[in-house]
């Protein structure tokens, strides 16, 4: 990657956003760069289709990447990951913790005509994020009410407290405003809206022709001013990887985001100066590599068997050989880009050492047998990315050194749910855990026992502590953001000392888009968000 | 009229054989770990048990296995495939969408292999154990041993990237918007590639097919009495031996156009062209069982109709054979 070419787009995105925010022309912006033009077409790598599109019912990227353009969210992120209102102007909680407040940007209109107003934010927080929406439905479980003393008023009524700086971190991506007068009759999950979205976005729904592209053009009636500059944006279905790097090199695509491209081709894109490949702008879209045990299994149940394996697997060596600039060494559940939560690398860590890893199987009791093979496990790798595949491939070798055979079982997206949070059928598995800006949002979940089976990306592991469980409980309630952030210090020192899932690798998706945008990644989420203010030079 | 009866006869006799298949794969779809909620799921990236709960009973998931096959084969005799559920739209409509890339890719990619497989099966033959043979029957194995998928990569990187002469994927121009012939030639740009890599793994074994046919052919008994009869060679492979050359090829095609409909799910992906074979890839990775079973029913139709044809072709091209 060319350092220094990001650093001077990095600069200059930050500039012209600051500038356009603040509305006024910055004598030293004509001398710095080129005046932002109008118009052109954005092409898009879509790489998974969805069932539906409104992100007021699916939270995931692969909605957000065409319904955040269209649908708007009542706050977003900033620049440096702080919150910045977006249908909402301001906001305000109550001492306790138990009412905040919504004022909402006035005089905006859905794409259909039809004003937006607190009507809107209600229906929506009460029918979709907390019936529907994944992870909504957890966040707004304590949801009671939403009233709406006026059009630009939304107060949302809490049972217990609801910590502010949670909820602003959840709702970039759990606050999609959906459209009530298009959703109150009959099924929410069926309505025709969710495949041709209406939103308050800077992009209109034009077209989607399954299996071949989605279209959205420029509405002309948007609330911010000069915006957007973009005349459309075509999302191109394209399941095959290499194809699309292809396309990227034709011409065809502008972008690709959420890591699309394999990883060879990001390797080899980011030499060629037509292209700018870089995991800026994915911080808020952080994961960590899994390693997930199952108690069921009476040799993984012991703690010094799990801290073995951890100790047996050369993590430096397998990012350094397999992931390359893209990946860096986790040391939890709450990566390092997580500046509001994370807690340092000073947690209970397991550095390679073999050695070590053969010493704590022989004291727990698993000497080598006859081949030298201790017992064996069935390891099951998801099917979300290559880098899942090599990491798995990766564990059974390393294993196999220490006298553990390992049988690496694979399947498609649905079986793999299903066998590991539902049948529990699994020894080992690995996948990917999505931290989403707040622990409380879809980590903390992977630790909390009493998690319905069937449920995924939960506890399934047949582990319980009741330390850990009280930990996440008062975290979760905790208004005070100091204690908050102790509190999840410590959930991090007692899950890595008790290991019952091991996080060991961190990785931002990454972006792979052409040098003539401008505006882009200007956001730890800015694949999700709306693109008001992208524009393509010339 | 005796056609018409024939057809009636064939499709008579394929309804068990099609009701055997749909069952077939009914049940193994059922062996496969998760339905298409746990797809759901996956592809959400999460969600709560309450909700999964729902969503089975909305899909009618939580009936018996037997209950379910029961209800499908019950709907299907009144002709109603169900409705998808990942595309939430009635099946038949789904299947109507990608049928036309499909049938066009198929027919072009079938009919350039059948044609040069032809012409290069000839000239191979003519020349038999000369460099004109050994040069095809060379290529022909090259490309018979090539994986679709790198010679449709390698194909868009040189056509598209670097010469920059045809559209490197997609089914027609999204940026403007053409009607008329003008939309056909655009559609026909798109189809260059895919039809390339589709049909030279093809082409191999017609070549390979026709040339051993045409050797058959040449040391007939009829053949030396054409000889003999002071035509030109020419005149004898085109008036005398091609038509019985041809025999196995057709047999052949009504073989293959079952399996282009299946083998086009890489070349749909690599071209990203929106067709059955990536309909069925992806509806069986979100356990989409009445796309699925659609697919198969309408596969199966199709084949069923191309050897009908096939049958046909059989009795003109030699009288001997009749359509009986």
């Amino acid at each position: 990657m060319d350092l220094t070419r990001l650093e001077i787009n990095r600069r200059t995105a930050l500039l012209t956003s600051a500038a356009i925010a603040a509305n006024v022309i910055n004598p030293m912006r004509a001398f710095a760069q080129e005046t932002p033009r109008k118009g052109g077409v954005f092409n898009v790598h879509y790489a998974a289709e969805q069932r539906q599109l409104n992100p007021s019912i699916q939270a995931s990227t692969g909605v957000y990447i065409i319904g955040g353009k269209i649908q708007e969210n009542l706050v977003d992120l900033d620049a440096n990951g702080q919150p910045v209102g977006v249908l909402a102007e301001s906001w305000e909680a109550s001492p306790d913790g138990k009412t905040v407040t919504f004022k909402l940007r006035k005089g905006i209109t859905w794409h259909d005509g039809k004003p937006f107003t607190s009507a809107d934010v209600e229906f929506t927080a009460m029918n979709m994020w907390k019936k529907i929406l994944n992870y909504g439905s957890t966040l707004q479980l304590f949801l009671t009410a939403v009233e709406t003393p006026d059009a630009e008023t939304a107060i949302f009524k809490y049972e217990r407290p609801m910590p502010l700086n949670l909820l602003l971190r959840a709702l970039p991506d759990l606050g999609y405003i959906s459209a009530k007068h298009l959703y109150e009759n009959g099924d929410i999950r069926q309505n025709p809206t969710n495949l041709s979205p209406v939103g308050t976005g800077p992009f209109k729904f034009v077209k989607y022709e399954r299996g071949q592209y989605i279209i959205a053009d420029r509405n002309e009636n948007y609330w911010r001013p000069n915006a957007p500059y973009l005349d459309r944006i075509v999302w191109r279905v394209i399941t095959d990887r290499s194809a699309a790097a292809a396309q990227m090199e034709a011409g065809e695509l502008h972008y690709a985001p959420f890591s699309s491209l394999t990883i060879s081709d990001l390797a080899r894109l980011s030499k060629d100066k037509r292209f700018i490949v870089s995991t800026k702008g994915n911080e808020g879209n952080a994961r960590t590599n899994t390693l997930e045990f199952n108690f069921r299994r009476k040799e993984l149940s012991d703690i010094k068997v799990r801290r073995a394996i951890a100790h047996a697997i050369n993590v430096p060596f397998f990012i350094d050989n397999f992931l390359g600039d893209f990946a860096k060494l986790g040391t939890g559940p709450i990566p390092s880009t997580s500046t509001d939560f994370y807690p340092g690398p000073n947690t209970p860590q397991y550095p390679y050492d073999k050695a070590k890893a053969a010493a704590l199987l022989d004291e727990a009791g698993f000497k080598p047998g006859r081949g030298g093979t201790r017992f064996s496990l069935k390891l099951l790798p998801a099917p979300w990315g290559e880098d899942i595949s090599l990491w798995s491939t990766f564990i059974q070798q390393s294993l196999g050194e220490i006298g553990i055979p390992v049988d690496i079982v694979r399947n498609d997206g649905g079986g793999f749910l299903k066998q590991v949070y539902d049948e529990h059928a699994f020894d080992l598995a690995t996948g990917w855990h999505q931290y989403r800006n707040d622990p409380a949002v879809s980590t903390t979940v992977w630790y909390r026992s009493g998690q319905p089976k069937g449920a995924p990306w939960t506890n399934q592991w047949g582990w319980e502590d009741k330390n850990v469980d009280k930990t996440i409980d008062d975290a979760a309630t905790e208004v005070d953001p100091v204690k908050r952030k102790a509190l999840y210090a410590q959930f991090v020192k007692e899950v890595n000392t008790e290991l019952p899932v091991w996080m060991p690798i961190e990785q931002i998706f990454v972006t792979t888009i052409t040098a003539k945008a401008r505006n882009h990644s200007n956001t730890p989420r800015w694949g999700s968000t709306s693109w008001h203010d992208l524009w393509l030079s010339t | 009229m005796r056609i018409l009866g024939l057809a009636g006869r064939r499709l008579a006799a394929s309804i068990p054989t099609l009701i055997l298949i749909l069952i077939g794969v009914f049940l193994l779809l059922q062996f496969a770990p998760g339905d298409t909620v746990d797809a759901m799921m996956a592809q959400m990236g999460g969600g709560d048990a309450a909700t999964a709960r729902e969503l089975r009973k909305f899909y009618g998931l939580d009936l018996s296995i037997p209950t379910q096959l029961g209800n499908y084969l019950w709907r299907l005799v009144r002709l109603d495939l169900g409705f998808s559920s990942i595309y939430g739209k009635p099946v038949a409509s789904v299947i109507l969408e990608r049928l036309p890339p499909t049938i066009l890719l198929m027919t072009a990619s079938l009919s350039f292999a059948f044609f040069f497989g032809l012409v290069f099966g000839v000239i191979a033959a003519r020349g038999v154990n000369r460099w004109p043979d050994t040069l095809i029957s060379t290529l022909g194995l090259i490309f018979y041993a090539t994986p679709s998928f790198w010679f449709g990569l390698m194909a868009i990187v040189v056509f598209s990237v670097y010469l920059q002469w045809l559209p490197p994927g997609g089914f027609e121009d999204i940026g403007t918007v053409r009607t008329g012939i003008w939309r056909v030639f655009d559609i026909a740009s798109h189809l260059v590639l895919p039809t390339l890599t589709l049909g030279l793994i093809f082409l191999a074994i017609y070549l390979r097919i026709m040339r051993a046919s045409m050797l058959e052919v040449l040391n007939l008994d009829y053949v030396r009495t054409a000889r003999a009869k002071g035509l030109d060679e020419t005149r004898v492979v085109t008036r005398h031996v091609l038509r019985n050359a041809l025999l196995p090829m057709v047999t052949l095609i009504g073989l293959q156009a079952g399996t282009m409909l299946g083998g086009s799910v890489v070349v749909e992906s690599v071209f990203s062209l929106p067709g059955l074979g990536r309909l069925a890839y992806e509806s069986v990775v979100q356990r989409d069982l009445n796309t699925l079973l659609g697919i198969v029913f309408v596969s199966a139709l199709l084949v069923i109709s191309v050897n009908f044809v096939v049958d046909l072709i059989y009795a003109r091209l030699d009288p001997r054979i009749t359509a009986g």
